[in-house]
């Protein structure tokens, strides 16, 4: 349980980044850290001490049935792989944004960035 | 012919990808949008029914479902992405690679109906995010500093969003091992603790409400909006707003529907009239005129939420019926607003004052568009207006009742001013008419305005509606 509650405060330092932080940059690594603590939420959900892999071979058939208790959850494994992959494709679209950002206005702190009224 | 159900996912994407090959291909944009808009009405005109197992993994493989809430989306995104890739063709000549526009164009599309018509939790997330990287780079297509800010902005609360939302799906998926939709509303029935699914649908209700701009989350929308060039405004407005925020959350309202269902719809009723007045309040006193459309996309969300979230019939229905009307006439707004940028190049309205006589089309279909959304009788916002009021008269909250009757009427102020400033005038009567593409797709528009009335009358709402409101009154998927 207490994993949990530590990967639901890295959660919340990635958002404490996100929301307070003036920095571009910062703000983008916010970002990768809520996607880490997300990630690894998933993993946990799957995750069994002393687990074993969830493929079967030919010669442990007979005792598959003692098996199937071992095994970690491949699914979150799965849903990782895709997160990760889209969170890569994110976290490049902030930065090549940030870059843009910079070369207008010359600086990467949030505060003198305004323009917009909103 | 099940197959048929990923036509709509895949041929889009297809024609995304043959765009970037060949570097143009308007033509193949649209042919993708109108083809599809074809199918999406065969769709519902057949009846068709598909539960669709991809790559034949019965049971524990990713499921498509094209049940009539889903065919209903697919018509409202393909309708009005249809038209705007139409106007898309002249207004984009100002830019330099307009082909990367239509080739994200086609992308957002084609994940918008996998958005709607997947039945899996995670698949969902993953077309999600498809959809929102392009409307990221879409609001960024100018590269001018106020867009890049604009949609730095709109990325960075997207992603929060989006994060949100899979944290939800990670407590979803501890509880009850599944992914499926329908696997969830079977396994909910008798779950020891509803403690993460309770985690679960706060974290849903705050990540899609993010996403749709429900109002303690909307300071994103009226930067983002406006700064997409004008076809990509019309679709963000009209349609990825309802794909990626309000679809997915009445979706959940009934895939979740055994964990205290009337606390959630009073909770959408609550945010939707709060999202209504203050969203209508803040529009008033804009001068930009795509900003002040773009906080009226945020009062008319909210009118979505209210109708759906009354849960009886006349509410379910006018909330339904809205998603399709807002589309079209706040589509067909932008769109306006897009030609008298391309006309005069600008989006002041006190720098505006245009001639009516010079300016027929556009005049005339942003005069329909604006009775549309201020409700009155002929046009289509008011039939729906009408059905949610009464929707929530029916379910005994007349405070509600009062608060989108007057949210109505500050619409209708407000577009009585855009009307005043933007062809008040007769000063300037030396401008010239938009191309005739463009004079197409806006007049085309403001017909369906008033046609698509005739979806709430029997035979015709019998095709399109009607299985999607029994879907939202717990009728099954």
């Amino acid at each position: 349980m207490i994993l949990y509650i530590l990967c639901l405060i890295l959660f919340a330092v990635g958002l404490y980044g996100v929301f307070i932080k003036k920095d571009l940059i910062k703000m983008i690594m916010g970002i990768n850290i809520m996607g880490l603590a997300v990630n690894l939420f998933l993993i946990m959900i799957g995750y069994k001490t002393g687990g074993r892999y969830p493929i079967l071979s030919k010669e442990e058939l007979h005792i598959a049935k003692n098996l199937f208790s071992q095994m970690v959850d491949p699914i979150p494994q799965a849903l990782v792989l895709t997160a990760i992959v889209i969170e890569l494709g994110i976290i490049g679209l902030l930065v090549s944004l940030a870059i843009r950002l910079y070369e207008k206005y010359g600086t990467f702190d949030v505060t003198k960035i305004r323009r917009l009224k909103g | 012919m099940k197959g048929l159900i990923v036509l709509p996912i895949i041929v889009p994407i297809a024609a995304s990808i043959l765009i970037v090959l060949f570097r143009k291909g308007w033509g193949l944009a649209l042919a993708s949008a109108f083809s599809m808009l074809g199918l999406s009405i065969y769709f519902l005109v057949t009846k068709f029914q598909s539960y669709y197992w991809v790559g034949a993994w019965e049971t524990i493989g990713i499921a498509l479902n094209l049940d009539p809430l889903a065919k209903f989306m697919l018509l409202t995104i393909f309708t009005l992405g249809s038209f705007s890739l139409l106007f898309a063709k002249n207004y984009m000549q100002k830019f330099t690679q307009p082909w990367k526009f239509y080739a994200l164009f086609s992308m957002l599309l084609g994940s918008m109906s996998g958005v709607v018509i997947t039945g899996d939790l995670f698949n969902l997330f993953v077309f999600m995010e498809i959809t929102v990287i392009a409307a990221y780079s879409l609001v960024a297509f100018g590269v001018e500093a106020e867009e890049l800010e604009a949609a730095y902005k709109y990325a960075v609360m997207g992603t929060v969003s989006s994060l949100l939302i899979l944290l939800g799906i990670g407590f979803v998926y501890s509880s009850v091992s599944s992914l499926n939709f329908v696997q969830i509303a079977e396994k909910i029935k008798n779950l020891d603790s509803m403690l993460p699914i309770a985690l679960a649908w706060t974290l849903f209700i705050t990540g899609f409400g993010m996403k749709a701009a429900l109002v303690p989350f909307h300071a994103w929308l009226p930067d983002a909006h406006p700064s997409a060039p004008a076809p990509m405004s019309a679709i963000l407005s009209g349609v990825v707003v309802k794909c990626v925020g309000v679809y997915p959350l009445i979706r959940f309202s009934v895939v979740f529907r055994d964990f205290h269902h009337g606390l959630i719809l009073k909770i959408f009723m609550a945010l939707g009239a709060i999202s209504l007045l203050i969203g209508v309040l803040l529009a008033v006193w804009q001068w930009d005129l795509k900003r002040l459309l773009a906080y009226h996309t945020v009062s008319q969300i909210g009118y979505i939420f209210l109708g759906i979230g009354t849960g009886n019939i006349f509410g379910i229905l006018g909330g339904l019926a809205h998603i399709f009307f807002h589309s079209l006439f706040k589509g067909l707004l932008f769109l306006g607003a897009g030609s008298v940028y391309y006309i005069s190049g600008t989006r002041d309205l006190k720098s505006m004052g245009f001639s009516r006589k010079a300016l027929p089309v556009t005049y005339g279909s942003m005069a329909v568009a604006s009775f549309s959304i201020s409700g009155i009788p002929p046009f289509n916002g008011f039939w729906s207006k009408l059905l949610i009021i009464l929707g929530t008269i029916k379910a005994g909250y007349l405070g509600y009742a009062l608060i989108a009757a007057v949210g109505s009427l500050l619409t209708l102020a407000s577009f009585t001013k855009v009307l005043r400033y933007a062809f008040g005038g007769d000063r300037k009567t030396d401008v010239r008419e938009v191309p005739a593409l463009m004079s197409i797709s806006m007049g085309f528009l403001a017909l369906l305005c008033v046609v698509s009335s005739f979806i709430l009358v029997p035979p015709v709402y019998d095709i399109f509606l009607e299985g999607a409101v029994e879907v939202l009154k717990l009728g099954g998927f």
